[in-house]
C-alpha cells in the first residue's frame, strides 16, 4: 500500500478508552490506545462476538530534561525513581553540583504523570513537585532553571526545542550502559528504558485492507509519518512475521 | 415589558438555587463515600499511587496565602488611586485613568498568566536569587493587578458620594486638603472602602488561571511566599477534565465548590452588611 491507494481512513479521536470502547461495540477496525486492553473490556467484546487482536505500532519516549549547566550526564532509573519521591533532594547525590533539586512534572490529569508515575517512580511523586499544564511550559521552565529536571515527551525536542537543556542519559541499572532517547537506534533497539508501547487493536488477526493499512505503518513511510508526529517506530520485524504469516 | 423584566429577575434566583442544589447533592455524595474527618488534613492526592487522601487544609491555605498577599498589594495601591481620581487629579487626568483601570478588569486572565509566566516570575525569580518563578508571590502580585480594578472603581465612587458639604465644613474649620482627605473624606468613605477592599478579596479567591499558571500547584505546604502553593480553584480546575465519573474523586472536587461557594457568598454578605451599616458615621 502506498499513498496512491484508494482507501480513505476516517480518524475520530476521545482519550485512549474511546477508541477500546468502539471496537467492543464493533463500530470501527482498527482503535488506537496508549494502554492495554483490560480484562473486563477483552470480557465485554467476547460477548459482543469481538475478538481483540493486539498490535503495538509505535511507542512513545520519555526524554529526561534538565539546564544545559547542570553537570548530571546519567542517571539509572533507580536514582531518577527516588529523585521524583524526593528520597534524593540535592544533585550532588547523584554527581552534581550542591544544589537542591527541583522537579517539574505534569498534571495529575495527564496520561505521562500517571506513566510516569507507575512505571519509574513507582511510588507517590514528592509533594513539591511543580505541575505544569504541558510539555512546552517544562522546557521552557528547564531552559531558565538551573537546579530543574522534567520529563517531556522525547518527540518534541527538535532542534529549536533542544536550545538551553541537556537531555539525560539514562540506564536501567548501574551495571548497564547510559544511552541518550535522541539517537532513533536506542529507542527502537530497547537500549533507551523509558519507552511505552503505543496499541492498535483489531477484531480478530487483521486481513485483506485492513492488514495492508497496518503494514503501511512498518513500512518506511509509514515510520517517518510516526516520526514527524513525535513518536518513535519499533522494531517491526517480529510483528510483520506474525500478521503475515498463516496461524 | 414589566413582567419578562421581573422574570429575568427570577431567573437569577433559580440559576443561584440549582448551582447549590448541584453543589450540595455532590457534596453529599462525597461525604457518603470519604469520611468527613478525611478532609481536615494537609494532605490531597485523590489519584494516589497507594492511598488517595482528601485533605483540603493545604489547598484552602494557599488560597487564603495568595489571596491575603494580593490585598496587601493591592488595597492601598487601590485606595491610593481613588484617592487621587476622585480627590486629586484634574477632571481631564481623571477622564484618562479612570477608563484605563477599567480596561484592566477586562483583560483576558490567561493572558495576565502569560505575563506572569514571561514576566513577573523571571522578575521575581531574579530579584530574590530563586532558581524559578513559579511561587505564592507570583500569583498573589498578578492577583493583585485583577482585584485592582475593583477595588478602584467601588472605592472611587464611595469617596464621590461624600457630600460636597463636609468638605466645605472642613475647610472652613482651617483644614487644608490632605487633612480633609484624611479626616474626613476618608472616614466618611469608610464604609463604602471597605466593601470595596473586601470585593477585591472575592475577586481574588475565586481566580483560577492565573493562578494556576504561575503558582506551580505543588501539593506540598508552602514554608514561605517563595514556595509554589496550590490553590482550591486551581486543583478544581487540573482535576475535573480527567476524573472519572461517578467516583470518590469526583465528589471531593464539589467539595471544594462548595467551599468555595461558601467563601464567595459570605464575602459579599459582609461587604454588603459593611457598606450598609457604617454610612457617614464619623
Amino acid at each position: 500500500m502506498g499513498q496512491d491507494s484508494l482507501v480513505s481512513v476516517g480518524v475520530t479521536g476521545g482519550g485512549s478508552g474511546a477508541g477500546i470502547a468502539s471496537l467492543i461495540n464493533n463500530k470501527t477496525d482498527v482503535a488506537n490506545s496508549s494502554r492495554m486492553i483490560t480484562d473486563e473490556e477483552i470480557q465485554m467484546a467476547k460477548e459482543r462476538g469481538v475478538d481483540p487482536y493486539t498490535i503495538v505500532f509505535a511507542q512513545d519516549v520519555l526524554a529526561i530534561i534538565v539546564n544545559e549547566h547542570n553537570g548530571v550526564d546519567a542517571l539509572t532509573l533507580e536514582q531518577l525513581g527516588k529523585i521524583y519521591s524526593g528520597e534524593i533532594k540535592n544533585w550532588n547525590e547523584v554527581g552534581g553540583a550542591d544544589q537542591e533539586i527541583l522537579l517539574y512534572g505534569r498534571q495529575s490529569s495527564s496520561g505521562t504523570y500517571i506513566y510516569f508515575r507507575e512505571n519509574i517512580v513507582k511510588n507517590e511523586y514528592d509533594r513539591s513537585m511543580i505541575g505544569m499544564s504541558g510539555t512546552a511550559q517544562i522546557v521552557q521552565a528547564i531552559r531558565s532553571d538551573q537546579a530543574g529536571i522534567g520529563y517531556v515527551s522525547a518527540g518534541y525536542l527538535d532542534e529549536n526545542v533542544k536550545n538551553g537543556l541537556k537531555v539525560m542519559h539514562v540506564s536501567k541499572d548501574e551495571a548497564s550502559e547510559a544511552y541518550s532517547p535522541l539517537d532513533k537506534e536506542n529507542v527502537i533497539s530497547g537500549n533507551y528504558p523509558i519507552t511505552r508501547p503505543l496499541f492498535q487493536y483489531t477484531n480478530g488477526k487483521p486481513d485483506g485492507k485492513l492488514l495492508e493499512f497496518i503494514l503501511y505503518q512498518f513500512s518506511p513511510e509509514g515510520e517517518s509519518i510516526i516520526e514527524s508526529n513525535g513518536f518513535y517506530p519499533i522494531d517491526a520485524k517480529a510483528i510483520t512475521d506474525k500478521l503475515t504469516s498463516d496461524e | 415589558m414589566r413582567g419578562i423584566l421581573t422574570l429575568l429577575g427570577y431567573f437569577t434566583i433559580v440559576i443561584l438555587v440549582g448551582i447549590l442544589y448541584l453543589l450540595l447533592s455532590n457534596t453529599l455524595k462525597a461525604f457518603v463515600n470519604i469520611p468527613f474527618s478525611s478532609f481536615f488534613n494537609f494532605h490531597w492526592n485523590p489519584s494516589a499511587h497507594g492511598e488517595a487522601s482528601y485533605g483540603i487544609l493545604q489547598l484552602l491555605w494557599s488560597s487564603v496565602l495568595v489571596t491575603v498577599v494580593a490585598m496587601v498589594i493591592a488595597i492601598p495601591l487601590g485606595i491610593g488611586v481613588a484617592v487621587f481620581l476622585s480627590e486629586v487629579a484634574p477632571e481631564k487626568l481623571r477622564s484618562i485613568i479612570k477608563p484605563i483601570v477599567e480596561i484592566l478588569a477586562g483583560v483576558p486572565s490567561v493572558t495576565i498568566g502569560f505575563i506572569g509566566i514571561v514576566l513577573i516570575g523571571p522578575f521575581i525569580a531574579e530579584t530574590f536569587g530563586l532558581s524559578n518563578g513559579f511561587n505564592a508571590l507570583n500569583g498573589a502580585v498578578l492577583l493583585a493587578f485583577m482585584s485592582l480594578p475593583t477595588i478602584v472603581s467601588v472605592s472611587e465612587d464611595a469617596l464621590r458620594s461624600v457630600p460636597k458639604s463636609f468638605r466645605e465644613a472642613s475647610y472652613a474649620l482651617g483644614a487644608n486638603k490632605w487633612l480633609t482627605i484624611l479626616k474626613v473624606i476618608l472616614p466618611a468613605a469608610g464604609s463604602g472602602i471597605i466593601a470595596a477592599c473586601i470585593l477585591g478579596f472575592g475577586r481574588a479567591i475565586g481566580e483560577t488561571m492565573t493562578v494556576l499558571m504561575v503558582t506551580g500547584n505543588a501539593t506540598a505546604m508552602p514554608d514561605s511566599l517563595f514556595d509554589p502553593v496550590r490553590t482550591l480553584t486551581a486543583t478544581i480546575a487540573i482535576e475535573l477534565g480527567e476524573v472519572p465519573f461517578d467516583t470518590p474523586h469526583y465528589y471531593a472536587l464539589f467539595v471544594l465548590g462548595l467551599l468555595l461557594f461558601i467563601i464567595s457568598l459570605l464575602i459579599n454578605f459582609l461587604s454588603e452588611w459593611v457598606a450598609s451599616k457604617f454610612r457617614y458615621k464619623i
